[in-house]
């Protein structure tokens, strides 16, 4: 008999076991004899055996193949039974844990905060949970609310599934059983969310959703809002615009809500400043390249192109408008700018005119300091406008408390309507209130310009003016918003 | 010459309109060679091994980041050569470890072990590097513009398509001169014949997968210069790259670059004429070559079935 | 073992989802959980009729689960109609659209047609994304809520009351997976086997494989759109993001994770993944990995999933 490698001997006799291997198996037919290939053992070795005792080798061979076809399935070498029962004790305790959590003080009062913290509006998100945090840490120093210490329950709403954001929400009213409910960054899930608040009668602010419908065509008693309004925005900065910059304007506007009310608020404003719309594009959030958008924009041949995209598609529109050498011959502005976005772009893209709803570097206005190296303790970094907005909708929760002495949700949506924040929550030149009949926070609005860099490190932003809320805002009736209360 | 001149009537508007079509066409060469970049290396993967790596994106991502961290200590060319061997090097872990298994078996496999890569991908370089965009540091005369004219034409996007065209000449030179490119060509025909002839197959996959992921590293690094760099960077790009193969053909390279370079143009010129169809035109695009040609423009036969 | 054999197994599951809502509550869920756990079942199952009965991979069927939801959104917003309409009515855009693509599509297999579902459920998102003013756009249609359904006998208020609205969604849910059982008993089901098992085979039995595959497309999307209008109808809100290929990816790893080769499986793996989803998501940031790790160890661990695990150790 030849002394051909034993594993092809057992290969014919064993043909079904063969079958379910995988033909990938490295089959080196002029390889080393010497090697030890997938049979388990030397071919040295089984010749040996096979010489001795052929039976005995040829079974033990089998054993050996079983053995490693059922190895080959899974790998890891862990035993698949391990895993699974290891697995299901784990999923046992996940869902017997709502037993196992640390009982929570029976009597805290529970702000639910609704935000995304994954995705696209990660960075404003957790901004605004850090300016949250901050403040329930100096209500609970104060006392708390109504003499109950505090408590947040944050869950993540994810940048953009409404479904999500819907079920969060009503996780947090049905079974955390929260007093108040905060959220969220991104406008449609604000609406989404104000919905399911005002179904269940919970009191509900918004810290950085901008779409006018929250505080407009969409509002209701118990939904409260922080950030400005687009209307605001564009008032605020439509005549810094137009001053410095020319009449026809080409806009670059993101194709949602809030792109578009900012685009009818700036094209109202500017309109009555005198200034055209010459042209404009639409562009869906997650664009990643605007080479297009910024060749038709050049071809308009406007004065100003005005960029009212957010996050991350403002950089990226930025950064390549400025590697085109656009800004020599044309203009770079927009409406609403971010510190988070100022930050990502590279110094030579710091440029334009904007407007801030909140800066930390406000010389000669009180308490300001003060906030800002607290954030910068947390963060590492001066507070940007969303620390200020998710501080200031939790204080708003304590306050409101402590004025309507309830924390029933009419009682407290009652007690803020006009309601001025105390000047060290509203951190601004002037005053700061909800408007009644709106609930539409009041503040101040900074227009300035993007720099480089300042004279202190991350002052990336110079103000050159800045607007009260009530002058941006207009009269009530142009909000749009009927409010109708429980009866 | 260019807009700023004062234009009178439908004489100028009508240039300026060719114009507009035109520096569209050739902006969309270049971002389509940069989605040629990426749907090469997905192209290849898929043929040899049969696995639709959903996790390129997060391969990409990752590149960029890489390049992001390095480029402080070794500069912005060194970060470029080294980071995607690095990706590369991260590919062929993740392929020996989760997708050897799973050759051989149904393809849903394949695809929902990247998918789930691609989750804990992004999550991961949002863990490590925030979830804010970082400013990615480019040569700053890279940055600017070449001509006054053609501004789209700045020295970064030229220097892209240089790059571009070296990795896809250099993808089909070693796939056409090398040893490892014929196998590589014979393996994608009939794995198992090859397999049959002494190749270690195994380390092929390995190999072909290293050089996917390369790619995919390579386009990060370039993508970090061009787009901002977030967590998210590789979500919005991995659907053309999928259009481009479907478009361009199963099984053949040569087609998913001219898939690659027509997204690109497609894309482009939807911008100056429906411009709400933007994203969307390229799936009609896909749509109408699956209707006239099912198996794709250079599609081979019998990979249909 | 496919539709329904096992009189034991159908039972237990009745009466689990019969009670979902109170011993949901009792462990610490809510009754919207169990209403997302039913729809999101009737969406896996749907799928698991072309995936594991047919063994046709669609990672698209999102789109259809959207089309659905978008076009009960529509009709409760624009025209006023009550809860059934609303449901046929995006029933009826989602089977006709899957109609279309499926003829298409009809002659690809394997990776190729997977990756095509993805893409053409891309169209649907991005049309979703930009007919703004028929959509809503990436904000979602918003601004209109589920009405209460008038019987004429008798109203069912489902707006207001969770659990009303968990038993409705339940007898949907009821309905369609009698008729998906009823046609997968059927020689039409059996067929569908075949070409799962052996299409080669079964082309030469003379099954007409392309007309097959096609109706089961058709059917499956079919019954996923049901699942989307009444997605729709739990959040009172619809956007794109229904329609994005994550969803779809999401429906296959519940089929998998639950036992494709089983009826029930997919509902399993759907309350898993749901519950897990919701549980995870509420006590870490970094959910997404732990989401992904799911997909991965199922793929490498349970490929057959939890039914076709526990089947086969009950064989063994």
């Amino acid at each position: 008999m030849a002394l051909t490698p034993t594993c092809r001997i057992n290969r014919h006799a064993n043909k079904e076991l063969v079958q379910e291997v995988p033909p990938i198996h490295a089959v080196r037919l002029d390889g080393p004899s010497r090697t030890s290939t997938k049979c388990g053992a030397t071919n040295k070795q089984r010749i040996h055996r096979l010489a001795r005792a052929p039976r005995a080798a040829a079974e033990q061979t089998i054993r050996t193949r079983e053995r490693n076809l059922r190895k080959s399935h899974w790998r890891a070498g862990i035993d698949r039974r391990t895993l699974v029962k290891s697995g299901a004790a784990l999923a046992a305790v996940q869902f017997a844990s709502p037993f196992v959590i640390p009982a929570r003080a029976a009597d805290a009062v529970k702000i639910g905060l609704d935000n995304p913290l994954t995705g696209t509006y990660a960075a404003p998100g957790k901004n605004e949970l850090v300016g949250c945090q901050m403040a329930l840490d100096e209500i609970n120093g104060k006392g708390g609310i109504l003499g109950r210490q505090a408590e947040l329950v944050v869950e993540d709403s994810t940048s953009g599934d409404a479904g999500v954001a819907v079920q969060k929400a009503r996780k947090l009213i049905d079974s955390d059983k929260v007093n108040f409910l905060l959220g969220n960054v991104n406008s449609a899930l604000s609406l989404a969310m104000a919905q399911v608040s005002n179904e269940k009668g919970v009191l509900h602010i918004v810290p950085g959703g901008h779409t006018d419908a929250v505080t407009g065509s969409s509002c209701h008693w118990n939904v409260f809002r922080v950030c400005n309004t687009t209307q605001m925005e564009a008032n605020a900065v439509a005549s810094a615009l137009v001053k410095e910059y020319g009449k026809k304007v080409y806009y670059i506007t993101p194709d949602y809500a809030y792109g578009h009310t900012l685009e009818s608020g700036l094209v109202k404003a500017i309109g009555a400043l005198g200034g055209e719309k010459v042209g404009g594009d639409l562009t869906p959030l997650g664009t990643v390249d605007f080479s297009s958008y910024l060749i038709k924009a050049q071809a308009a041949n406007p004065d100003v192109i005005l960029f009212l995209i957010q996050g991350d598609d403002m950089v990226n529109a930025l950064k390549q408008a400025v590697q085109f050498g656009l800004d020599k011959k044309v203009h770079l502005a927009g409406a609403q700018q971010e510190l988070e976005a100022l930050e990502g772009l590279p110094p030579e893209a710091r440029i334009g005119t904007w407007v801030m709803e909140w800066y930390w570097n406000q010389p000669g206005v009180p308490h300001v300091a003060e906030f800002v190296e607290a954030i910068k303790k947390r963060t590492g970094r001066p507070p940007t406008a969303r620390n200020w907005f998710g501080y200031v909708s939790t204080w708003t929760c304590a306050l409101g408390a402590e004025k309507a002495k309830s924390l029933k949700a009419v009682d407290m949506a009652k007690a803020l309507q006009d309601f001025h924040l105390p000047p060290e929550i509203a951190l601004g030149p002037n005053p700061a209130f909800y408007r009644a009949g709106q609930n539409q926070l009041l503040a101040t609005l900074f227009v300035g310009n993007a720099q480089a860099k300042g004279s202190v490190p991350d002052d990336l932003f110079k103000v050159t003016k800045t607007v009260s809320g009530v002058e941006a805002a207009g009269p009530l009736e142009e909000s749009g918003c009927k409010m109708t209360w429980p009866t | 010459m260019l807009a700023r001149v004062a234009d009178g009537g439908a004489g100028g508007e009508a240039w300026r309109m060719s114009q507009v079509v035109l520096f569209n066409v050739f902006n969309g060469l270049i971002v389509g060679a940069f989605y040629a970049l990426m749907a090469l290396g997905l192209s290849l993967i898929l043929n040899l091994s049969g696995v639709i790596n959903f996790a390129h994106g997060g391969f990409l991502a990752l590149g960029a980041y890489l390049a992001y961290t390095l480029i402080p200590y070794i500069g912005f060319w060194g970060a470029l050569i080294v980071a995607p061997p690095l990706t590369a090097l991260l590919g062929l872990i993740v392929e020996r470890l989760l997708i050897r298994p799973l050759y051989g078996q149904d393809p849903l496999y394949g695809l929902l072990l990247t998918f789930g890569l691609a989750y804990i991908f992004e999550d991961v370089t949002r863990m490590i590097w925030g979830a804010q965009s970082v400013p990615f540091q480019v040569p700053g005369w890279l940055m600017t513009s070449l001509s006054s004219q053609y501004f789209f034409l700045t020295g970064y996007r030229v220097f892209m398509m240089i790059i571009v065209a070296a990795a896809v000449g250099g993808l089909f030179a070693v796939l056409k001169y090398t040893r490892l490119g014929m196998r590589i060509r014979a393996g994608t025909r009939d794995l198992d014949t090859v397999s049959t002839l002494g190749v270690n197959v195994r380390v092929l996959r390995s190999l072909n997968f290293g050089i996917g992921i390369y790619m995919a590293g390579l386009a990060g690094v370039l993508a970090a210069g061009l787009l901002g760099l977030s967590p998210t960077i590789g979500a919005n790009l991995i659907m053309p790259s999928f259009v481009a193969i479907i478009v361009g053909g199963l099984g053949s390279l040569l087609g998913t670059l001219i898939g690659g370079l027509m997204i690109g143009v497609v894309s482009g010129l939807a911008a100056v004429y429906f411009p709400s169809a933007t994203e969307a035109v390229i799936y009609v695009m896909m749509g109408l070559v699956l209707l006239v040609r099912p198996r794709g423009l250079l599609g081979e036969e019998g990979r249909v079935h | 073992m496919s539709a329904a054999r096992a009189p034991a197994l159908n039972a237990a599951v009745c009466l689990l989802l019969l009670f979902m809502p109170f011993w949901m509550s009792a462990i610490g869920g809510y009754t919207e959980l169990a209403t997302r756990i039913v729809v999101m079942g009737l969406a896996a199952m749907s799928l698991n009729f072309l995936l594991g009965f047919t063994g046709v991979l669609s990672f698209g069927h999102a789109a259809y689960f959207g089309l659905g939801a978008y076009g009960a959104a529509m009709a409760i917003k624009y025209l006023d109609a009550g809860t059934i309409p609303a449901i046929g009515l995006g029933v009826v855009i989602a089977t006709i659209a899957a109609m279309i693509i499926g003829a298409l599509i009809v002659r690809l297999r394997g990776v190729y047609f997977a990756m095509v579902t993805i893409a053409f459920g891309q169209v649907f998102y991005f049309i979703a994304f930009r007919w703004n003013a028929v959509t809503g756009g990436d904000d979602g249609l918003t601004g209109w809520h589920r009405l209460p359904i008038d019987f004429g006998f008798a109203r069912l208020e489902i707006f207001n009351n969770d659990k009303a609205f968990y038993y409705f969604a339940l007898a949907i849910f009821a309905i369609c997976v009698g008729a998906m059982a009823k046609l997968l008993d059927s020689p039409f089901g059996r067929s569908l086997v075949a070409i799962r098992e052996n299409e080669r085979r079964a082309r030469f039995l003379g099954v007409p494989i392309e007309w097959h595959v096609w109706l089961s497309f058709v059917i499956s999307c079919l019954f996923v759109s049901v699942a989307g209008a009444l997605y729709a109808l739990l959040n009172n809100f619809t956007d794109p993001r229904a329609l994005r290929f994550d969803l779809s990816g999401n429906f296959v790893i519940m089929a998998v994770l639950g036992g494709m080769r089983s009826f029930w499986g997919p509902l399993i793996g759907a309350a898993i993944f749901v519950a897990l989803q919701d549980y995870v998501s509420s006590h870490t940031q970094n959910w997404m990995s732990v989401i992904g790790l799911v997909f991965v160890l199922v793929v490498r661990f349970f490929p057959r999933g939890v039914l076709g695990m526990l089947r086969s150790g009950a064989k063994a």
